[in-house]
């Protein structure tokens, strides 16, 4: 009689207990449901879409027609497919460290006590917020190669002038160095890093003699270098999506130097309505990204140090 | 041990000296563009190229302004970015701000996974995903309205938010709501009456990041807004250039007008904006 009664009693527990677990999943998935919803309709279908759509021809006035590996294929004899992804590969290969390096400098710039250093913190950041559209004309003018600005100053300074972005050598080189005004995002997470280095680090190396630039690369390079991978990836990836700038600026010329991956991609979906080709074009760049930032990740292991010794996701 | 007097006070004054110096050149060459676009923007025409550079214009040329803005419809288009970027601000506060609560605070079976999945999405390249729900928004006849700029952003706004929210309410202390659960309230109760009270700081930089992102956006208003009337600001402004290619004054008058917003959105909150990207940024940790 008493075994049956315990018995009984443990089930109900264990019920009530599982019960309880499914009312908690529910509450929780309720309260993500924006987000898991908005994940389904705009992230996950739109990339199974986008994954079939690579293995069709569809002009959108007609419906798409399976098209096997062609996309793939003509991709291989594409010549300015070539030309996008080296003009984009080339950038960022350029605009990468002149971002990390040139926000790290502006960052320790920043991060120096003394007084009214807010104020310079605004005005560094406040060039980074202002929108791409009006940058991108406004470096028209300034770049100008007769009349421009820039060239005017080169000249009273007696340094050589430069075509800027109206050569096919200096297009991407340019567009590299314009990054350095828009460095906002990684010089504030690097001084974030910064001010996160204990100042005792700083203090006992003093005490053992040594130099502001072993300092630097002994204990300010390996604390930060958590923001270091941030800074490396987030720029990779914006790198690689330069769209706004050589769009309106530079139309990807001359000569397409400057037709950059993103560009070509629009031109094909949105300029020809080659959906299907504009989408295997777009799953290319998807697995390029995704490669190179899990190599970026794996390699982290060796020169990123995660305080405490224990990596947090 | 400190070496005292005048010599120490020597050495301070000179780092003082080196650290404004750096300060005040790096201000110089980072807001240089700027100064020349609001110089610019108030000369002569033909006056924009003129050797040597002159930066202050003579005589400023305020009647620019209302130049650029009857030359094309620029009020118009501006209106049509401040629609966009409030609606944008509001579904990305709310739904941000409730996800990033159930991510921090709740318990249930797969939340981490689906965390991580979040997580994943932040390098999901733009363009990707953009060729199929154009088609989608296509489809059912959303193109030619603001609905596909702003709709998606009411389903937690992106992956950078969502994260800096649940970063927010990891930090809160959990005592305030185990009183209210005692007290019998809800969870959507208990995140509408005091945990997106107490992020408020959180969310101010979340409205921050929504407004400048949905103000300064160009690629997708170019895919869905073709009738003119619809157009933003970027879209616009691109148009403009264009159609003006000499006239660098009025051009440039134009690009200040839509830089206005968001620089003094900027300077106004910026307190909140530096605190949300330096929280993003120390995700690593």
């Amino acid at each position: 009689m008493s075994i049956i009664v315990e018995k009984t009693s443990a089930r109900t527990r264990q019920s009530i207990r599982w019960r309880k677990k499914l009312r908690d999943d529910l509450r929780g998935y309720l309260v993500i449901s924006p987000w898991l919803i908005g994940f389904v309709l705009f992230t996950a279908g739109p990339m199974i879409a986008s994954a079939y759509l690579s293995f069709t021809k569809y002009d959108v006035f007609s419906p798409p027609r399976w098209a096997g590996l062609a996309n793939f294929a003509r991709m291989v004899d594409d010549r300015l497919f070539y030309v996008a992804l080296r003009n984009t590969a080339e950038y960022a290969v350029m605009a990468v460290p002149i971002q990390l390096i040139s926000a790290l400098f502006f960052a320790v710039l920043l991060n120096q006590k003394v007084r009214g250093i807010g104020i310079f913190r605004t005005l560094f950041y406040l060039p980074s917020v202002t929108p791409g559209v009006a940058n991108a004309a406004l470096w028209m003018f300034l770049l100008n190669p007769q009349f421009g600005v820039v060239n005017a100053l080169l000249k009273a300074a007696g340094l050589p002038t430069s075509r800027f972005l109206t050569s096919i050598d200096t297009v991407r080189p340019t567009m590299a160095m314009l990054s350095l005004w828009y460095i906002g995002t990684n010089m504030v997470v690097f001084l974030a890093a910064l001010q996160g280095v204990p100042d005792e680090l700083y203090e006992a190396a003093e005490m053992d003699g040594a130099t502001s630039v072993r300092k630097f690369v002994h204990i300010t390079l390996p604390m930060i270098s958590p923001s270091i991978l941030f800074n490396f990836i987030i720029g990779l990836i914006g790198s690689f999506q330069v769209f706004g700038f050589v769009y309106i600026a530079t139309e990807g010329g001359p000569a397409n130097a400057s037709l950059m991956y993103v560009l070509y991609i629009y031109r094909h979906a949105f300029e020809n309505f080659r959906m299907g080709y504009a989408s295997a074009l777009a799953w290319v760049l998807f697995v390029i990204v995704l490669v190179f930032t899990m190599i970026q990740f794996s390699l982290s292991k060796r020169w990123v140090y995660y305080e405490g010794g224990t990596e947090a996701s | 041990m400190r070496p005292s007097g005048t010599k120490a006070k020597l050495r301070h004054a000179v780092r003082l000296f080196r650290a404004y110096t750096l300060l005040i050149a790096g201000a110089i060459f980072l807001l240089f563009p700027l100064v020349w676009l609001v110089s610019s923007a108030l000369k002569p025409d033909g006056m924009e190229f003129v050797y040597p550079p002159k930066l202050v214009p003579d005589p400023i040329m305020w009647e620019n302004f209302p130049r650029a803005f009857s030359a094309q419809p620029l009020l118009q288009f501006a209106r049509n970015s401040a629609i966009i970027a409030v609606f944008t601000t509001i579904g990305s506060v709310i739904s941000s701000s409730l996800v990033g609560y159930g991510f921090a605070r709740l318990r249930f079976r797969g939340r981490d996974f689906l965390f991580n999945v979040l997580v994943a999405t932040m390098i999901l390249p733009e363009i990707v995903t953009l060729i199929p729900t154009f088609l989608l928004f296509r489809a059912i006849g959303w193109n030619n309205t603001f609905l596909p700029l702003i709709v998606p952003f009411f389903f937690g706004g992106g992956p950078f938010k969502v994260f800096l929210m649940r970063q927010f309410f990891l930090t809160l202390p959990v005592e305030l709501e185990d009183a209210a659960r005692i007290d019998g309230a809800g969870t959507l109760t208990i995140w509408l009456r005091i945990m997106a009270p107490l992020a408020l700081p959180a969310e101010a930089a979340v409205a921050i990041f929504s407004f400048i992102g949905a103000w300064n956006e160009f690629l997708r208003p170019l895919v869905y807004l073709a009738a003119k009337d619809l157009w933003t600001f970027a879209v616009g402004l691109k148009f403009f250039i264009h159609e003006f290619y000499a006239n660098w004054n009025l051009i440039m008058a134009a690009a200040l007008v839509m830089m206005l917003p968001v620089a003094i959105l900027f300077l106004i909150a910026q307190r909140y904006f530096v605190q949300g990207v330096a929280a993003t940024g120390l995700s690593g940790r």
